[in-house]
This record gives structure tokens, C-alpha cells and sequence, in this order.
């Protein structure tokens, strides 16, 4: 016991006597002890953070029908599929050809309140979105070609089946029409700007149809394969629908996701790299300027093993201290990072703490190695004679 | 059987033969001092003697071992265990107490006992000095630290390079004053010295010439204490 507060006290006295060379080392060390810490943090969170900002681009999975159209009781088998927490929104749509002063449009029946979050990139140029029986928002090309603006009221035409070979044969035509309410103009920089949007029950009414959908746009949050999992399972279980990703969302995502993490790691590794490089610098120079001192202790009758032991529990102390800032700090880096370039906090990851400690210790420990090894090749001699 | 023994021992560097067909038998208890020019040999018959180095022919006999033979893991267990070393410049371990530095031989050896390191202290006069930094004791109080550190393993030979080099002549009498103590207790003493005057008190003196001894002095009169020639 007595010994071994000796050694402690023995590399203790030796840290604090060459405070300004060891802060070096132990600034690096804490540096290099954030970084990995902050870094796997974010490693970690990227997916869950990154797949919040990809669920802003639009849906990434899609149900369309095997025949014809589908129910909503369809959409809602293949809905229970994927877990709430991880379903984002579910917006179902059905398009109908319909006329505006005889000039066809198709006209969209959904549920504004699903397409808001399957669909969060929509802009309402002015107005808003649509909400009450006889309301419809309409998209900025049809807004131009009919000099509409919100507020404004128009009338919407349908020619039901039976009607449409009546107008084949030019004979006279009993259309379904009904007045609605410009609510807002929808800019999308896509082809949503040429269709009008309503809520599904008034496209039924328009239209004499009820509950067909031709197409369920899905915002799941999920990483890749998971994604997958969900689609195949949809395909197994639920019947007239079928389920595929869009490729172009979700494969975007995990690219740039592996993308990232391989950008993380390679970060971690050259900056543990550079930790490792100023530690053993340092730990070189100590050496260097304790020759006379690792002589003595030779002379004195210290073993191999013993400077070895001594030089060693000082870089793991140096380690352990660096690793315990380091833990600290790296959470503080990883919830700002995550703050300012997601706008979302982190979670804290307690197995970090121990992991980024004993990664600290084993790097610093590793870079010592060389300069240990030349501190147990002085001669002894050397103290004699003052040389 | 001899404590130290020194058969027909070279120590050759190239062309330069530091040590030439060195014998030299030195008893238990005797103290010895060995005097000669820079250059004659002296260092390198200290460190063969003191297990930090190995001849390049002939036997070194430590208490019946022949160390010429040794490993040098086993001259660091033979060093730490039979031989006590006084440098010229000190070497005190500067952010260790003068306790803690004679505490230092103790940890490498067995176990520190501070109470044991204490009365070492006491027996070089420096109780009060005891927690004091190396920094705050003037060189005659280093030295005797440096003592205390040699004599805490009851080793069997005592080995001190220059060891009043760098003192004062009040200091340098302290340092001869405890060696005669250290020689009445039965401790073996080789010291290496420029100044005839510690060299003249030992009971016998050699002189080192170019690797040889080239002449060897039984003190008569021997009484173990320093004359200054005023």
C-alpha cells in the first residue's frame, strides 16, 4: 500500500513539476478527447437528425394500387404497418379531370392536414391552406392561366361517367358543378403547381365517387433498411395496395448520411492521429530533459519494468485527466454542433463517458510507447562524473 | 573469501585500453580510496564496480559473484541490493523531499518506511531538513541526503564518486566525519577522489595511471579523520 501511494505520489510530484510542458500535452490529449467524444455523439445522432431534415424534402414511400384505386380501409392496413412514432404523416390522393371555364385541370382530393407534414416543403404563396367544405388551394400555373387569386370564387365542372358519352356523341350534357373558394395559391417549384387541391370530401361530392384513393404519399423517419423492412412487410400483409420507396429520397439520404459518418470518422482518426503525435513530442522532450534523473534511478537500483511503470501511469494519468475534460467538453461541442446545424439538442450518451476515458488512456499510452522505451535504454553510467 | 576481488581485468575501447590487467582485492570493511589523473581509469573502475558496466576480459568478483558474467537485469538487482552510491553532483530527485529521495532507494529495493528514512536522516545530521525540497538545502546538506540514500539498504559496499567535489571544506569534513562513522559500523568504503587530503584519511590509497595501478599506499597511521594542511 505504501508503495503504491509512493508511485502515485512519485508521478503526481513529477506532472505538477513540469506544469507548463504537461498542459501541452494534457490541452492535446483533452482536445483529441473532445473531438472523438463530440464526434461519436454526433456519429450517432446524424441519422436520427439527419433523417428529421430529409422528412423536409417529401414523402419516402408511396402506396399505389395493384388494381385500379384502393379504400382508405387499404391505406390504413398498410398505415399500421410502421409504428407512430415513426410515421411522420400519411396523406392520401385521388385526382379527377375537372373543367374551370371549360378548360380541363385535375383537381386533387387529399388531407391538408397530412400533406402539411408528408409534404412540409409546399409554400402557400399567399392565402392559405385550405380547410372547410369548399375551400381549394390552387396551384401558382393554374393560378396564372385563370387570373386567380386567394379569395377569389370559381366554378368547378365534372362530366360524371355516364355523362362523357353523351358529350362523345355531342349530345347534351348534365355536368356536376359546384361554386368553390380560392383559400391560398401553392408554389412547389413542381407539378403540384398545375393541379387545384381540396379536401377529399368535396371531390367526392364534385365527382359522385367515394372513398378511392389512387395514391398514399408516406413520410416515415427511418433509416434505410428499416424503410425496407416496412415496404415488405406492407407488400406481405395488406392487400390492393403495394408499397415502394422513392428512390430519390431515401436513396439521397443514405448516401449522404455514409457520406457524413465517413467523414466523422475520418476526422476522429486524424485528429486522434495529431493527439497522438504531440503526446509522444512530449513525452519525448520529458525523456530527453529527464536523462540524468532516469539514470539515477537506474544507478539507485530502478528495474526495466519500474521506469517503464512510472512513465506509463504518467501518460495514463495525463490520459485519464484528459479523457475526464475531454467527456465533458465533447458533449458541450456535440450539442452546439447539433444546435447550430440541426437546431435540435443532443441526447447525452453516459457510455461515452467511460469509453472516450479509456480511448484517451490507450492513445496516450500507445504514443508513449517509443519515448518509455529510449528512457529504459539510458545508461546509468551517465550520472557518474556528471556527465 | 574477499568482498570485492579484480582479476586481471581490461576494459578496452578500440585502441584505448581504459582499464590494462587491473587486480585489486579490497576486504570487507576496508576503505579504499583511489586517486589518479582524469583520464586514468578511475570512472571506468567505478562503473564496473558499481554493476553499470562490464569488463572486457577478466572477473569481477562481488562477494563471491561473478558480475563480468552477469545480465544486466541481475547488475540491477545486485546494484540495488549490495551497492550504495554517492555522486559528486548530488542527484536528488528535485521535486521529492530529502525524506522522499532516500525513501526512493527504499521503494526500488523493498518497501518505503519513512520512519527508517527518517533516522537515516538523523544519522546525517539533517531531522530538521527532512520535508525540504533539494532546492532549499545548500550542497553539504545534498550531499548528506545523497548519504543517507546510499547507506538506507545497508548496503554491502559503499561506493562514492568525488563525493566533496563540489563542497566546502566544512562540508567536506561532515562527509569524512560520517564515512568514518560508516567505516566503524563495519561498512565497506571505495572512494574516488581528487583531494589528497580525503583521499589520505582511507586505510589504503590507490593510484590509477593510464588504466593501471600504478601505486598503492597502506595508511600506518590510520584514524579516519580529515587533516587540513593550512
Amino acid at each position: 500500500m505504501k508503495k503504491r501511494r509512493m508511485f502515485f505520489h512519485m508521478i503526481t510530484a513529477s506532472l505538477m513539476r513540469r506544469r507548463s510542458r504537461m498542459v501541452v500535452a494534457l490541452l492535446s490529449i483533452a482536445i483529441g478527447a473532445t473531438i472523438l467524444s463530440g464526434l461519436v455523439s454526433i456519429y450517432y445522432d446524424v441519422p436520427r437528425q439527419l433523417g428529421a431534415e430529409f422528412r423536409n424534402y417529401g414523402a419516402n414511400m408511396i402506396l399505389t394500387a395493384t388494381d385500379g384505386g384502393f379504400t382508405s380501409a387499404d391505406m390504413n392496413a398498410g398505415r399500421s404497418v410502421i409504428p407512430a412514432a415513426d410515421l411522420v404523416g400519411a396523406a392520401p390522393f385521388r385526382y379527377e379531370n375537372i373543367r374551370i371555364r371549360e378548360k380541363p385541370v385535375v383537381a386533387a382530393g387529399t388531407d391538408p392536414e397530412q400533406v402539411k407534414a408528408t409534404s412540409p416543403y409546399w409554400l402557400i404563396d399567399s392565402g392559405e391552406w385550405f380547410k372547410n367544405s369548399g375551400e381549394l388551394l390552387i396551384g401558382a400555373k393554374v393560378a396564372d392561366s385563370f387570373r386567380l387569386k386567394a379569395g377569389d370564387k370559381i366554378e368547378l365542372s365534372f362530366t360524371p361517367e355516364e355523362q362523357q358519352k353523351n358529350a362523345a356523341e355531342n349530345k347534351a350534357v348534365q355536368d356536376n358543378v359546384r361554386e368553390f373558394t380560392v383559400s391560398g395559391i401553392l408554389k412547389t417549384g413542381g407539378t403540384e403547381e398545375e393541379y387545384v387541391y381540396m379536401n377529399m370530401e368535396d371531390l367526392d361530392s364534385l365527382t359522385g365517387k367515394a372513398d378511392r384513393i389512387d395514391v398514399a404519399e408516406f413520410s416515415v423517419s427511418a433509416a434505410s433498411e428499416k424503410l425496407k423492412g416496412y415496404v415488405e412487410e406492407i407488400n406481405r400483409t395488406a392487400s390492393g395496395v403495394r408499397a415502394s420507396l422513392v428512390k430519390r429520397v431515401t436513396a439521397s439520404e443514405t448516401t449522404v448520411l455514409s457520406k457524413l459518418q465517413a467523414l466523422v470518422l475520418l476526422v476522429t482518426v486524424v485528429v486522434l492521429a495529431l493527439t497522438m503525435i504531440c503526446v509522444a513530442t512530449t513525452m519525448t522532450a520529458v525523456v530527453a530533459e529527464r536523462r540524468k534523473e532516469i539514470g539515477l534511478r537506474k544507478a539507485i537500483g530502478a528495474s526495466d519494468g519500474s521506469i517503464i511503470k512510472e512513465f506509463m501511469g504518467e501518460s495514463m494519468l495525463l490520459g485519464l485527466l484528459g479523457g475526464i475534460i475531454g467527456s465533458v467538453l465533447g458533449y458541450v461541442f456535440a450539442a452546439q454542433v447539433s444546435l447550430r446545424v440541426f437546431s435540435s439538442s443532443i441526447s447525452f450518451r453516459p457510455l461515452l463517458v467511460p469509453i472516450t476515458i479509456a480511448v484517451s488512456i490507450i492513445v496516450t499510452g500507445l504514443s508513449s510507447l517509443m519515448p518509455i522505451r529510449s528512457a529504459t535504454e539510458i545508461d546509468p553510467a551517465l550520472v557518474l562524473k556528471g556527465e | 573469501m574477499s568482498l570485492l576481488e579484480l582479476k586481471n581485468v581490461y576494459k578496452i575501447y578500440g585502441e584505448l585500453h581504459a582499464l590494462d590487467n587491473v587486480n585489486l582485492t579490497v576486504e570487507k570493511g576496508e576503505w579504499v580510496s583511489i586517486m589518479g589523473p582524469s583520464g586514468s581509469g578511475k570512472s571506468t573502475m567505478m562503473n564496473i564496480i558499481g554493476c553499470m558496466d562490464k569488463p572486457s576480459k577478466g572477473e569481477v568478483l562481488l562477494d563471491g559473484v561473478d558480475i563480468s558474467k552477469e545480465s544486466s537485469k541481475s547488475l540491477t538487482t545486485i546494484r540495488r541490493d549490495k551497492i550504495g552510491l554517492i555522486f559528486q553532483q548530488f542527484h536528488l530527485v528535485n521535486n521529492l523531499t530529502a525524506v522522499e529521495n532516500v525513501m526512493l532507494a527504499q521503494y526500488y529495493h523493498s518497501i518505503p518506511d519513512e520512519k527508517e528514512a527518517l533516522e537515516a536522516l538523523e544519522r546525517v545530521g539533517l531531522t530538521d531538513r527532512a520535508k525540504h525540497l533539494p532546492s532549499q538545502l545548500s550542497g553539504g546538506e545534498q550531499q548528506r541526503v545523497c548519504v543517507a540514500r546510499a547507506l538506507i539498504n545497508y548496503p554491502e559496499i559503499i561506493l562514492a564518486d568525488e563525493p566533496t567535489g563540489n563542497l566546502d571544506e566544512a562540508n567536506e569534513e561532515t562527509v569524512v566525519d560520517l564515512f568514518h562513522k560508516l567505516h566503524d559500523e563495519g561498512t565497506t568504503l571505495i572512494v574516488v577522489t581528487h583531494d589528497p587530503e580525503v583521499a589520505e584519511v582511507a586505510q589504503r590509497q590507490l593510484v590509477l595511471r593510464n588504466g593501471r595501478i600504478s601505486k598503492e599506499v597502506i595508511n600506518q597511521h590510520f584514524t579516519g579523520k580529515i587533516r587540513f594542511n593550512d
